[in-house]
């Protein structure tokens, strides 16, 4: 292992014992209700230990909490592109549908979640279908502006191939709009991807359904402050995975 | 044949040589075309006159800017003229479309499709009667066609710039285009390639007999494949001049051209033109000095005697290779 191995792994060590280190200060001074590292670790080791059990609603693995949230998130994700994608590609195709929705969509697109969730309640009336509201409402806009800028910015010989070949709207759009596209696609997948996880823990805490988010609002509400850094904790590792899969998926469609 | 209706510019005896050398009707006539773009002060193309006679081989020759480009899309049917008119077949042009087949300059091939699947779309698009398996046959033989029968399943990034360009050929010729647009179709290649591609190109059109336009600035690539040269001034505001044939039997062996008289003659015609329209010509445009001849700083041509002219000699010199 040479030099740069070494570096590479003890400057992230460095910098996770600072963090620890300021957070052990923290609960010893200024702020006595934070729970140590120590006594964090102790009151959470049952739940990373073992990640699957079942103790009630709210009490439950760590693994099984986060599998909710997964579960909620996919499928507020699903519904982000199944809206985003074709909104982008209307965007980006047709000037009209730019001009009239454009406007629209900028002044939307800065809502927060906690904004558009007391909406999906008095929508939809079940908290369920709320959240996935909020979540498809508030991820699809990457998807949306990344399509739109994508193919706005097909080459246009690619364009002009078409045009020679004399192809019809559907092929144009099948052979050639949309695999020019996929680069852009992609990394709009990608950031919507980052914005749905973000949205799940407002969702869960407003909502209190079971899942990290929901889990992280209740042991506050309970006075079990330990838990809320487990969730935390949870919360980054799980969207920096989520983030990373992506990542890989998209370098695959980048490489044209 | 068709007659303007619009009279050309006062013809010159070597346009009534053309007349005479090539009875063959027009399948390409472009009228007082003019053509700018928006945010600039002149048209780039100007007062186009052009007659392409079926079959021929026909090379705009032109510096860069001078709007080469914009003249191939005009004929493609990408581009639509401010004034005048386009004819194709006695039709006028409207939209672009696969019988005539565009070779764009930066090979535009679809990063995303193999080789095969390029083509494929080209004769599927070309050629909608056809059921799955003929396309792939038919595309597959055009592959063979410029010698690429093992790249097929590649894709355009995997291959070098001159074999993209075979590619964005054979994509072209499997439409079966009643003409074929080059637009400087090797002039993003290294010399060697370019040489090779050239006489790749003079076989290909030895065996379909297509219609050709193609634009380019290199004189002896000009020469070496068309029948007629047509000569563009500098842009903006850029027209062709009249048309400058080629008297020189097929096939053309590249080493032994440039000692023919007739070829040299050409060379001179194209050179004197080039440099008696080009107000401001750059060093970096000495390419269009011929063998043994340098482009002074002024766009001057030294050491180019006075042209002499003669119909005659220059048929008589046909039988020369």
């Amino acid at each position: 292992m040479n030099t740069q191995h070494l570096k590479a792994l003890f400057f992230p060590l460095i910098g996770i014992a600072s963090v620890i280190g300021l957070w052990t200060l923290l609960s010893q001074t200024v702020a006595p209700d934070l729970p140590s590292p120590v006594r964090s670790w102790e009151e959470s080791k049952r739940y990373i230990v073992d990640p699957f059990f079942k103790e009630g609603e709210m009490n439950q693995g760590i693994g099984r909490l986060a599998y909710y949230s997964l579960v909620r998130v996919a499928k507020g994700y699903a519904l982000a592109l199944l809206l985003g994608t074709p909104i982008g590609f209307l965007l980006g195709l047709s000037r009209s549908f730019t001009q009239a929705f454009d406007p629209l969509i900028q002044i939307l697109r800065p809502i927060s979640p906690l904004a558009w969730l007391p909406l999906g309640l008095i929508l939809f009336q079940r908290s369920e279908p709320a959240a996935l509201f909020t979540i498809a409402i508030c991820a699809m806009w990457p998807t949306v502006i990344n399509t739109a800028v994508g193919v706005r910015n097909i080459n246009p010989d690619y364009l002009n191939v078409g045009r020679v070949l004399r192809l019809s709207r559907w092929q144009m759009l099948r052979k050639i709009i949309v695999p020019a596209t996929l680069p852009y696609l992609f990394t709009g997948y990608r950031l919507s991807l980052g914005i749905a996880w973000l949205v799940i823990v407002a969702a869960e805490m407003l909502t209190g359904a079971a899942g990290v988010g929901g889990f992280l609002w209740q042991e506050y509400n309970s006075l079990v402050y330990s838990h809320i850094i487990l969730a935390i904790i949870t919360i980054g590792l799980v969207g920096y995975l989520l983030d990373r899969l992506m990542g890989l998926a998209e370098a695959r469609f980048q490489r044209a | 044949m068709t007659t303007s209706s619009q009279p050309l510019p006062a013809p010159q005896p070597l346009d009534a040589r053309l007349q005479t050398l090539d009875a063959r009707p027009f399948l390409l006539e472009l009228r007082g075309v003019e053509k700018g773009y928006a945010g600039r002060p002149q048209p780039t193309l100007t007062r186009i006159n052009l007659r392409i006679p079926q079959g021929q081989f026909a090379a705009v020759i032109g510096c860069s800017g001078a709007g080469k480009t914009t003249l191939i899309s005009l004929i493609a049917g990408l581009l639509t003229p401010d004034r005048g008119e386009i004819f194709f077949a006695g039709a006028p042009l409207r939209a672009p479309g696969p019988e005539r087949a565009v070779v764009f300059q930066n090979y535009s091939l679809l990063p995303w499709m193999t080789v095969l699947e390029n083509i494929s779309l080209a004769v599927a698009a070309a050629s909608p009667q056809l059921g799955r398996r003929s396309v792939r046959e038919h595309a597959r033989s055009f592959i063979d066609l410029v010698r690429l029968t093992p790249a097929a399943d590649k894709r355009p990034r995997e291959l070098s710039g001159g074999m993209r360009q075979r590619v964005a050929l054979a994509r072209a010729l499997a439409m079966e285009p009643r003409m074929l647009l080059l637009d400087e179709p090797l002039s993003a290649l290294d010399a060697l390639t370019r040489a090779a591609l050239q006489d790749e190109l003079a076989r290909i059109w030895g065996e379909m007999k297509t219609t050709v336009i193609m634009v380019t600035n290199d004189i002896d690539e000009a020469i070496l494949l068309a029948d007629c040269v047509y000569p563009l001034t500098r842009g903006p505001g850029a027209t062709l001049g009249q048309p400058i044939a080629v008297p020189l039997l097929r096939p053309r062996v590249r080493t032994r051209l440039s000692r023919v008289p007739a070829y040299q003659r050409v060379h001179r015609e194209i050179v004197t033109f080039l440099s008696e329209h080009a107000t401001h010509f750059t060093h970096g445009e000495a390419r269009f000095a011929g063998p043994g001849q340098a482009l002074s700083k002024n766009g001057a041509v030294s050491s180019a005697p006075a042209l002499e002219p003669g119909p005659l000699v220059a048929v008589a010199e046909k039988a020369a290779l």
